[in-house]
Formats: structure tokens, C-alpha cells, sequence
């Protein structure tokens, strides 16, 4: 059954010049974003192929394991993500806000993991800036790889972070009825925002995880 | 006379009072003037960096400042004009205002995300005003690495994350604009119906969303290498200074052309109603505002000509660089046509317009030495260069800005400026102008280099000249300053349309009621039929546009 | 070289000349023989003339075309220095100017040159990025860390020059000025030959390749623990891990500050970095040695 029927903010002529607006506009705010993060790739790309040796030898102080699981994790978490903007589709708060609730697990998960690295990376003193302890040959290439490293995921969860707080937001405006079948854009919308998130990780993984690995 | 009318009938600017109404405010009209009360502070502040700089400048001993004082003058002076004047101005002030009334339309498409917008704006002011205060940042506003960062004392952090984010002031407003005017447009009001200054701001906003990103990153590097010790820009630590300039340039190019275009589409407006005809070759006008975005991307290498970047890297911006210029002169060939046959009136907005071709021609004309690769070596980070921009930024930008705010400045008040004091004060600006930098390009083809507070005495002469000019450009300054806060008292009442112009945003009253328009309005004509006799829009009757 | 860089920025300042006149013209003729005369006027509309707009774009691309192609002439030979130039060391730091000829002589904030010859510098930063700029000689390169850039210029006409430091350096960077000083080439002789000239940079060099060991290593006949260095510059040297590279100038600094950056093919990676045991000025003494290995050996490297 549907709840009361959504009024259009006062300045739009009507819901679907809302709507369109609204997704436009999270579109040009995702371009800026790939921008964004175009910057970091780029710089990462070059340095790359400056140093490869010393780029691969870096890479391998990485976890790969965790890396794949935190990959595994996000996937998931799209799917479950998309399974709530469906929930929200079909008017079905409770599933909605179910599979909110696993994304924000998924994602909280994606971050513990992420923190767990890092405090293994500052223990292995491969943080860059003074601690940082390396083999001397390669030292001053890798520590830029992991100033990369440290910038790319560092943004990716700060990311991810605004990310859980808006699916919290959206959980709590579900439960107070704001959505329905004629209106679920923030649902939408910030599963965009999510799944690109997702896809950031997807570029960012292979790049610095797995590029020049040897594994056993 | 009539004036209690205008003051019984409830508008944008009485609808509700109280300093809390303004700073919550979601309505488009009144962000832009908090934008525009803001962006005229950070005006003068910027000024008063200028003033100081100026007044070193009249001998070649360093005897006014410390040398250190005085690279820290000229680094404050590009970043408070650029960040905080020049890329918000026409945007924030008469985007914000216009580009809802010109489509048509109620507000812009995020009016919570516009106001945002503007705290961010404040929030990113007030850190580099902090900066500024606790002694400043002398790197340039350029901030090449590794002097900044690592070599400089002074407060860089702090200012590059002023700067991050008031990047996103940007960002967010270009994402409002492109969305309202994709999305947002009344009945009949096609792309092509479109005023020139809508398709200015959009092909700026393009700018905003796919540019500002890149130096936010690139700042927010330099602070982290500064904080964290990385050696991403560290030559000493496999860092490479060059990379910096690139990933640097690759935005604050398009930035020059966030600083035009806007302008561009004001003069658009202005050369049509005051030569009361339409423009000559719209489509064209239209689609070079486009080009100069999408070329404008493809050229930041001309910034690095003696770098050390490759010389065919180098050979391949020049040519790009030739090809950014063609689609501005095509604006200036169309805007004189416009005048070609047209009914042309003098007032000020008109002089401030025809000061801009000419000067911008000339800017853009300087612009072409600089890109041509064998006469850049020799006038690349001198006084030229400094000459060139300024005719952009000043000459150009600031008086289309100016002649913009004159305008349209019966419709955001309701009020007349005194058109006399006007004309004086926009010749007076266009005199003092060409005093300060004229001299200036024949200072740097001498080969006096930028960002010296020292020099050789035989530059003496034209630096003192400059200087003089730049006495008078301040007092063109002032006058319009003080003028245009008098006539929001003292001001004759504006009606409707006093420029009898065409285009959606004179069909309201003046001021307009919060919601621009009771009915969304029906286009049926072109822009800038002003040869025509028939009313512009379809009204229902007793609609509210007839006023006065 | 000056001779061509003015010509062409006085063709710029014709054409600009040209069309700003033009358009100035326009305005006032257009501004005076159209001005308002009664407020009912009502201009026809002239939406356009796609001829006109064909004529004022493609008219200004020729035009710009034109630039383009003479800039890039003589950017192209301003950007290479002829192979007899005579070649001097520049090392910059905030905030002054050092040269070092071959002969030996150190200089700062001044350089002296022969007239009638080119003469290329070779420069490095120690800190921050620089610029050498010679109004009077209309050549101007950035002075980077890290790296060596080269400018060069034929002096003309004897007498003193201007230096400027044209890329903001800090503090004093207007102060970082200096002179160059043309003389006869007599006379640049005879001032060579005074004054404590003492070593030459290219004995400076071997002095410091045996002080700091490089000898111990870089035998010369190559059975050393590293390669040979005897006409090493300007040779091609396969790395390890595949690819190649042009051994110059750039290259050899980057080995002595990180040796495994570039190591070569089929040596181990032994070598320990020589960051702050050697200056830059003593790397281009090294650099000068080097090099008249090649020209004993009589094998000069390509380019």
C-alpha cells in the first residue's frame, strides 16, 4: 500500500522534474569525483612507471589476502545495496532498511579491515614521513608508493565513511515512512554513490595490490 | 513620486527580515548577495595587497617592505583575487540571481546545496584569511614545488586547504547550474532561446565540475608532503617538481577561463540591449563559450614552456594554444557586429562593455606572444606576462563584472544608480587601467622579471607610471562602492524594465517576488528579439509581471 | 639568435597592432555613426552571415598558424645547442649563481664568455627550482633540482649583460642577480689564463673519482665490480630488467645519488649512494672527467 504520495520540493514543476534533476545532478557529482580521484591515479601511473622495481617490491608488503577479502566485501555489499534501492523501488520499507543495514555491516567490515592494515603498515614502520624504514636501494621510490597508497585508500575510506553515514541517514528516513514506490531517490541516488565507491576499490586493488606480486 | 508602491508590495528583500532569515535563506537571489557582499570584501582586501605592492614598486631599492613581506604581499594578492574574487564573482553573484529568472524558472535546481555552497566558500575564506593573519604564505600563488613544500616557512598548509575547500564552493555551484539549466528551463525556453549568458555560465560550470577537482588533489598533496615529510614533489627523495606543475596547470588554466567566460556572457547581454538589437551569430557566440571550455583543458603546457618538458611536449601546446584563441576572437567579431546597425546608448553598463572587447582584445591578442613558443622564452615570468592576465582578469573580467552589477542592479534592488557618477567612474577605471598596465608589457619585453621588490633603476620609469595608473584605478573603484550602497537609499525607484531590454528577468517586477515568477512563464521567441514588437512570454492575464 | 626572437615578436606586435586597431575602429565608427537617436528606434534584426564567420575564424587560424610555425623554429633552435659549444657548468642555490669553466675558473653571480661562440651551459639546482634569464640575449631556462637543463646563446657584442633568477625562489630571489660578461676572445683568453685558474674541472674530476672510490670499481679495462666509464657519455647502456637508456649527463648523476635506479644489465646491485658525500659542483667536475675519457679514447659518444 502505498504511504502518502511524496510532494515535489516548491521550486520543481512536478515529481519527475525532481527526479530528473536529482539524478542528473548526482551523475555531475560523481564526474567531479572521478576527476578527483583521476588526479591520485594519475600521479600514481607515472611514478609507476618510473620505478617499477621498486613500485613491485612495495606492492608485496601489502596484504593480498585481506585485499581480496575487502574486494569480496564491497562486491557484496553493492549486491546488497542494490537489493535495497529494490526494496525501496517496490514501496517495501522493512526489506529496505534490512539490506541498508547489511550494506552499513559490509562496509563497517570493508573499514575494520582497512584499519587493521594500516595499523600493520605503521607497525612495519612503512608509513611514510619520519618512521619510515626501508631497504636503502629502493627506499625513496617506495616510500612514494606508499604515500599513494596511503592517499588513494585513505580517500577511498573517507569515502566509504560518508558513505555509511548517509545509509544511515537513509535507514532512518525509511523508517519514518519518507519513501515510497513513487519516491525512493535518495535510495537511488546514494546507491549510485555507493557503487561507485565500489568501483574505485575495484581499480584501486589491482593497481596496488596486485601489479608485480609474487605470491608464495 | 510613486514610491510607496514599490515599497508596500512584498518582494525578495522584505518578505522576510532578520539576520537569521538571510543567513538561512534557500532563495537564489538572496545567496547572491551574500556571495556579493563577500566576494567585494575579499575585493578589497586583494586591492589593498595590490596598493602595498604598487607603492614598493615606485623605487627600485626594497625600502617600504621586507623582502620577505613583500613575496608574501604578492602571494596573497593572487590567491585572495583569483580563489576568493575572481572565480566566484559573476558565478556566485550574477549566475546565482540570473540564471533561474533568465530560464524561466522558480530557483535553482539544490537551493540548500547553493547555500551550502557559500558557507564552504566562507569556511575556506576564513582559513587563508587565517593564514594570512598569523603572517601568510609567500611560495606565489602558484605554489611550485619543492620551494613549497618543503623549503618555505611560511603558513602553506593552511592556505591550500582554504583553497581545497573553497574548491568545492565551486563544484557544488557548477553542479546546481548545469543541473537547473538541464532540467529546469520553462515551457518554450529551448537551448537555443537560451540568453548567451546562461550558455556562458553552463559551458563555465563544465569547467568547475571536471577542473576544480584536480588542484584539490594536488593541493591536498602538497599539504600532505609538507605535514607528513612524503617525497611525491621531492627531488631529493625520487619526487619529481615537474609533475607538480603539470597536475597544477591542468587546472588553473581552465581556472583563467572560469575568470571569462562568465564575462563573456555578460557583455553578451549588455551589446544587445544597448545597440537594442539581436546578437550577431548566436550559434557561434553559443558554441565558442563550449570550445573555450573543451580547448581550455588541452593547453596548461604553455604554462611550462621553459620547464625543462620536452620540446615537442611544448610544440604540441603552442599549437593547441593557437586554436583556444580562435573561438574568443569569433565572440569579438560578433559582438561588433552587433553593433553594426543597432540603436546604441551610452550608459554605463554599455561603456563598461565596449571597454571590455577592446581590452580583452588586446589581452587576448598578448595572449598569442605567450603562445608562441620562440617569443614566450623571452617573455615567460616577466612583467608581460603580469601585463597579459591583468588585461584578462582586470581589464575584462572585472569591468564586465562591473558593468554586469550596474546592469542589472535596478532589478536586485529596485533602485537606479546615478548614471552620471557612473560613466566617470567606468572611464576613470578604463583610464587608470591602461596606465598601470600598459607600461607593463614593455617593462617585461625589457626583461624586468616578476615577483622582484627590487630592481634595476633603468625600469624606474615605467613602474612609476604603473603605479600612478593604479592610483586612479583605485578611485574608479571606490565610486562605484560607495555610489551603489547610496542608492539603496537614496536611488530613484526602478521599474520593471528601465533598459527597456529583452530577456525573462525584466518580465518581473523590480525586485522580484521570491518565486520569480507566480506562473511558469511560456517562451515563444528567440533571444534578444529586440527588433520585435510582440510581447516576450505568454502571460495568463492578471499575472503579476506588469509592475510600474 | 636575439635577431630572430625580435622579429618574430614584432610581426606579433603588427598583427596585433592590426587588429586591434581594427576592431577599436569598428567600436568607435559603429558607436558614433549608430548612436541612439530617439528612443523608438527599433533596429532591423541581422541574425548573421555565415561567410562573414567563415572568413573571421579561418582568417585568424592562418594568422595563428603562421606563429605558431615560426615560434616553433625558433624555439627548435634555441632548445638545441650547436656540438662545438663551449660547454660551462652552472649550479644554482638560493640565492646566487656559481659557474665552473672547464679550465677550472669558479665564478659567481658572474660568467665569463668569449663572444663569437656559442656557449652552452649546463645547470642544476642545488634546492629549490631556479631560472637563468638573459634579457639582452632573449634566453631564459628553468634550473631544476634533480636534473640538468641546458641553455645557450652566441654573444655578439662584448660588454655586460644582465642575469635575472626568473623562476620565484624565496626570499631573495630579486636579488639573485648577476652579469655576464662578453669579452674578445682574445682577451677571454688571457683572463682564463690569469687569475688562480688552478685544476680544471676535469682534473678536479679524477681528483675526486679517486678520492671517493669510483676507482676501485670502474676499472677502465671493465673487470672492475661495476662497468667501465671510459667513453660511457652519450652510449646507449642496457638495464637490467630490460630496456635502455642514453647514458647522459642526467643519468650518471642519477646513478651516483641512487645507483640501483638504472642499474645496469648484468652488474650486481652493490653500489652505495654518494647523497652528501659529493656536490652537485663536484658532480659536474666528475661529469667533465667523464667526458674527456670519451674525447682520449677518441670515441665520442652519439649526440
Amino acid at each position: 500500500m502505498p504511504e502518502t504520495a511524496a510532494a515535489h520540493a516548491h521550486h520543481f514543476d512536478d515529481l519527475e522534474q525532481q527526479h530528473q534533476a536529482s539524478w542528473l545532478g548526482m551523475w555531475v557529482f560523481l564526474a567531479s569525483e572521478i576527476m578527483f580521484f583521476g588526479g591520485m591515479f594519475l600521479g600514481y601511473t607515472i611514478y609507476r612507471t618510473a620505478y617499477p622495481q621498486a613500485f613491485a617490491d612495495a606492492s608485496n608488503h601489502l596484504d593480498v589476502w585481506l585485499g581480496t577479502v575487502n574486494t569480496a566485501v564491497l562486491i557484496c555489499s553493492s549486491f546488497t545495496m542494490a537489493l535495497a534501492v529494490r526494496a525501496a523501488q517496490l514501496g517495501r520499507p522493512k526489506p529496505a532498511i534490512l539490506f541498508l543495514l547489511l550494506t552499513i555491516v559490509l562496509g563497517a567490515v570493508f573499514l575494520a579491515i582497512k584499519f587493521t592494515e594500516y595499523y600493520a603498515k605503521f607497525i612495519e614502520h612503512l608509513v611514510p614521513g619520519g618512521a619510515f624504514v626501508y631497504d636503502d636501494a629502493l627506499a625513496a621510490a617506495a616510500e612514494i608508493f606508499f604515500s599513494f597508497y596511503f592517499a588513494m585508500t585513505g580517500m577511498h575510506a573517507l569515502h566509504m565513511l560518508i558513505g555509511v553515514g548517509l545509509l544511515a541517514t537513509l535507514i532512518v528516513k525509511t523508517a519514518r515512512g519518507r519513501f515510497s514506490a513513487d519516491y525512493y531517490t535518495p535510495v537511488e541516488l546514494i546507491g549510485l554513490y555507493w557503487h561507485f565507491v565500489d568501483i574505485v576499490w575495484i581499480f584501486l586493488f589491482p593497481l596496488l595490490y596486485l601489479m608485480g606480486r609474487h605470491f608464495g | 513620486m510613486t514610491e510607496p508602491i514599490a515599497e508596500r508590495r512584498r518582494h525578495y528583500l522584505n518578505v522576510h527580515y532578520g539576520l537569521t532569515s538571510w543567513l538561512f535563506t534557500t532563495d537564489h537571489k538572496r545567496i547572491a548577495w551574500l556571495y556579493l557582499v563577500s566576494v567585494t570584501f575579499f575585493f578589497f582586501v586583494g586591492g589593498l595587497f595590490a596598493t602595498l605592492i604598487r607603492l614598493e614598486l615606485l623605487t627600485p631599492q626594497g625600502d617600504l617592505v621586507q623582502a620577505e613581506t613583500y613575496n608574501k604581499l604578492f602571494t596573497m594578492h593572487g590567491v585572495t583575487m583569483i580563489f576568493f574574487f575572481l572565480i566566484p564573482a559573476i558565478p556566485a553573484v550574477l549566475g546565482n540571481f540570473l540564471i533561474p529568472m533568465m530560464i524561466g524558472a522558480r530557483d535553482l535546481a539544490f537551493p540548500r546545496l547553493n547555500l551550502a555552497s557559500w558557507y564552504i566558500y566562507i569556511l575556506g575564506g576564513l582559513f587563508t584569511l587565517t593564514a594570512a593573519a598569523a603572517g601568510g604564505v609567500d611560495t606565489g600563488w602558484t605554489f611550485y614545488t619543492p620551494y613549497s613544500s618543503i623549503y618555505s616557512n611560511t603558513h602553506v598548509a593552511v592556505t591550500v586547504i582554504g583553497i581545497f575547500i573553497t574548491g568545492f564552493s565551486s563544484i557544488l555551484t557548477g553542479l546546481n547550474f548545469i543541473v537547473t539549466i538541464h532540467t529546469m528551463r520553462a515551457p518554450g525556453m529551448t537551448w537555443f532561446r537560451m540568453p548567451l549568458f546562461v550558455w556562458a555560465h553552463y559551458a563555465t560550470s563544465l569547467i568547475f565540475i571536471l577542473g576544480t577537482p584536480v588542484i584539490a588533489i594536488t593541493l591536498s598533496l602538497v599539504a600532505l608532503e609538507r605535514l607528513f615529510g612524503l617525497g611525491i614533489f621531492n627531488p631529493e627523495l625520487g619526487g619529481d617538481p615537474l609533475l607538480f606543475q603539470h597536475l597544477f596547470w591542468f587546472y588553473s588554466h581552465p581556472a583563467v577561463y572560469i575568470m571569462i567566460l562568465p564575462g563573456m556572457g555578460v557583455i553578451s547581454e549588455l551589446i544587445t540591449c544597448f545597440s537594442r538589437k539581436r546578437i550577431f551569430g548566436y550559434e557561434f557566440v553559443a558554441f565558442s563559450s563550449l570550445a573555450i571550455a573543451a580547448l581550455g583543458f588541452l593547453v596548461w603546457g604553455h604554462h611550462m614552456f621553459v620547464s625543462g618538458q620536452s620540446v615537442y611536449a611544448s610544440m604540441i601546446f603552442s599549437l593547441l594554444s593557437m586554436l583556444v584563441a580562435i573561438p574568443s576572437a569569433v565572440k569579438v567579431f560578433n559582438w561588433t557586429a552587433t553593433l553594426y546597425k543597432g540603436s546604441i546608448a551610452f550608459d554605463a553598463p554599455m561603456l563598461y562593455a565596449l571597454g571590455f572587447i577592446g581590452l580583452f582584445t588586446a589581452g587576448g591578442l598578448t595572449g598569442l606572444f605567450l603562445a608562441t613558443l620562440g617569443v614566450d622564452i623571452h617573455v615567460h615570468d616577466t612583467y608581460f606576462v603580469i601585463a597579459h592576465f591583468h588585461y584578462i582578469m582586470v581589464g575584462s573580467a572585472v569591468m564586465a563584472y562591473l558593468g554586469g552589477l550596474h546592469f542589472w542592479w535596478p532589478k536586485m534592488t529596485g533602485r537606479k544608480y546615478p548614471e552620471n557618477v557612473a560613466r566617470l567612474a567606468a572611464v576613470i577605471i578604463f583610464l587608470g587601467f591602461n596606465l598601470t598596465f600598459f607600461p607593463q608589457f614593455v617593462l617585461g619585453y625589457l626583461g624586468m622579471p616578476r615577483r622582484y621588490h627590487i630592481y634595476p633603476p633603468e625600469f624606474q620609469v615605467l613602474n612609476v607610471l604603473s603605479t600612478a595608473g593604479a592610483s586612479i584605478l583605485a578611485v574608479g573603484y571606490v565610486l562605484p562602492l560607495v555610489y551603489l550602497i547610496g542608492s539603496l537609499r537614496y536611488g530613484a525607484i526602478a521599474g520593471m524594465n528601465p533598459w527597456n531590454a529583452r530577456g525573462l528577468e525584466w518580465q518581473t517586477p523590480s525586485p522580484p517576488p521570491t518565486g520569480n515568477f507566480d506562473v511558469t512563464p511560456t517562451v515563444v521567441e528567440k533571444a534578444y528579439a529586440y527588433e520585435s514588437l510582440e510581447p516576450e512570454i505568454l502571460y495568463p492575464p492578471g499575472g503579476r509581471a506588469a509592475d510600474a | 639568435m636575439a635577431a630572430r626572437v625580435d622579429a618574430l615578436f614584432y610581426f606579433l606586435v603588427a598583427v596585433s597592432v592590426f587588429f586591434s586597431t581594427l576592431i577599436f575602429v569598428l567600436i568607435i565608427v559603429f558607436a558614433i555613426k549608430y548612436r541612439r537617436r530617439s528612443e523608438n528606434e527599433r533596429p532591423q534584426a541581422i541574425p548573421g552571415n555565415l561567410r562573414l564567420e567563415v572568413l573571421w575564424t579561418t582568417i585568424p587560424l592562418a594568422l595563428t598558424m603562421v606563429m605558431f610555425v615560426w615560434g616553433a623554429k625558433v624555439y627548435f633552435d634555441i632548445s638545441y645547442p650547436p656540438i662545438d659549444a663551449l660547454e660551462i657548468s652552472v649550479v644554482a642555490k638560493q640565492w646566487m649563481w656559481k659557474a665552473q669553466h672547464p679550465e677550472g675558473q669558479s665564478e659567481i653571480n658572474e660568467l665569463h664568455v668569449p663572444a663569437q661562440r656559442p656557449v652552452k651551459l649546463v645547470m642544476t639546482s642545488q634546492d629549490v627550482i631556479h631560472d637563468f634569464f638573459v634579457p639582452a640575449f632573449r634566453v631564459k631556462k628553468d634550473v631544476l633540482p634533480g636534473r640538468y637543463t641546458t641553455v645557450w646563446f652566441e654573444a655578439t657584442r662584448p660588454g655586460s649583460y644582465r642575469l635575472f633568477c626568473a623562476q620565484y625562489c624565496g626570499t631573495q630571489h630579486a636579488g639573485m642577480v648577476g652579469r655576464i660578461v662578453v669579452m674578445e676572445p682574445s682577451e677571454f683568453q688571457a683572463w682564463l689564463s690569469g687569475g688562480a685558474a688552478g685544476v680544471s674541472m676535469a682534473g678536479a674530476g679524477e681528483t675526486l673519482f679517486q678520492r671517493l672510490g669510483c676507482a676501485a670499481c670502474h676499472l677502465p679495462n671493465g673487470t672492475g665490480r661495476g662497468p667501465s666509464l671510459v667513453g660511457l657519455i652519450g652510449k646507449k647502456v642496457r638495464l637490467q630488467g630490460g630496456g635502455s637508456v642514453t647514458a647522459d649527463e642526467g643519468y650518471i648523476r642519477e646513478s651516483i645519488l641512487h645507483p640501483q635506479a638504472k642499474l645496469v644489465a648484468g652488474y650486481p646491485p652493490v653500489m652505495s649512494t654518494f647523497k652528501g658525500l659529493i656536490s652537485e659542483d663536484g658532480i659536474m667536475q666528475i661529469l667533465a672527467y667523464l667526458k674527456s675519457l670519451n674525447r682520449e679514447e677518441g670515441t665520442e659518444g652519439k649526440k
